[in-house]
């Protein structure tokens, strides 16, 4: 069995840090907001969570495209870890947002554009899973998968641009955004910094957990060839 | 000035589903892994023993 690569290690040891880091950033430094008061502090993780979603759903799509050229099965087992990881980190986005709502619009959920377009994403890519382990015809099943990963990727703009576009009650902090917005605040220096930071922590750790998600997509396919050796 | 609302609570809930559900896929990885990885050096050792 291959040893993990010492790159990756290092960017394991590297995420741990930045991660250590962002939260004590979120928790003792950065000032509480006047007011929403300490659950504003959600934000910071909860940016970061939908951007390694939608990095995580963008990285599916160019595998995607990458198999369809290439067909090397490789790319479908990019795919793979890239939707996996995105439906976990869209499923943090949007119970935090959730969470956040409560207090600051007195709902759990309301039907809002940004809020509807989420759910719509991370369903869309749940029924990707779905997708593939419905087919057995393992070249069927990577076509298919990197078609719908294509496809299924318009989702991600449309809930990105939601907010931007449509009229919400979901604050917009980087870019201007709908004036009615309820729990819209303006950042300070720290607060900027904190979120940036924030943002770097999650592209690592989401290097990380790709690169981690792809060995064992490639470990459960040599499983799968000792199988049939072993069956013929 | 108003003090800011009192949402200590949200706050602590937001943080202890983030770091659960990262946890937890963090978990479900290193498990998977080390399944897969027993299963590979039985096939392995199955494969010998045939030959």
């Amino acid at each position: 069995m291959k040893t993990q690569p010492r790159l990756l290690l290092i960017i394991d040891f590297i995420s741990v840090i930045l991660l250590i880091i962002a939260t004590i950033l979120v928790f003792f430094v950065v000032p509480t907001e006047a007011v929403m008061g300490l659950v504003q502090k959600v934000f910071y993780f909860h940016v970061a969570a939908g951007w390694v979603g939608m990095m995580a759903f963008f990285t599916a799509l160019v595998a995607g495209v990458a198999y369809l050229v290439t067909k090397q099965a490789r790319w479908d087992r990019v795919g793979l870890a890239g939707i996996e990881i995105g439906i976990v980190y869209m499923l943090i986005n949007i119970i935090t947002g959730s969470i956040w709502a409560r207090p600051i619009w007195n709902t759990w959920w309301t039907w809002d554009p940004r809020l509807t377009t989420a759910a719509i994403m991370e369903l869309v890519y749940a029924a990707y899973l779905m997708l593939r382990s419905g087919i057995e015809d393992p070249e069927r099943r990577a076509r298919f998968s990197a078609v719908y990963a294509i496809v299924g990727f318009v989702s991600v703009p449309m809930t990105f641009l939601s907010i931007r576009i449509f009229r919400t009650i979901h604050p917009v902090v980087v870019g201007s955004g709908d004036p009615a917005a309820t729990g819209a605040f303006d950042m300070t220096p720290a607060m900027s910094q904190t979120f940036f930071f924030s943002l770097i922590t999650f592209t690592v750790i989401f290097v990380s957990l790709l690169w981690h998600r792809v060995r064992l997509a490639d470990l459960s396919e040599r499983v799968e060839q000792l199988k049939i050796r072993l069956s013929q | 000035m108003d003090a800011p609302a009192d949402t200590l609570v949200y706050f602590i809930a937001g943080y202890a589903v983030i770091f659960l559900i990262m946890g937890i896929y963090l978990a479900s990885l290193i498990i998977r892994y080390r399944n897969l990885r027993q299963e590979e050096d039985t096939l392995k050792s199955l494969e010998e023993n045939d030959r």
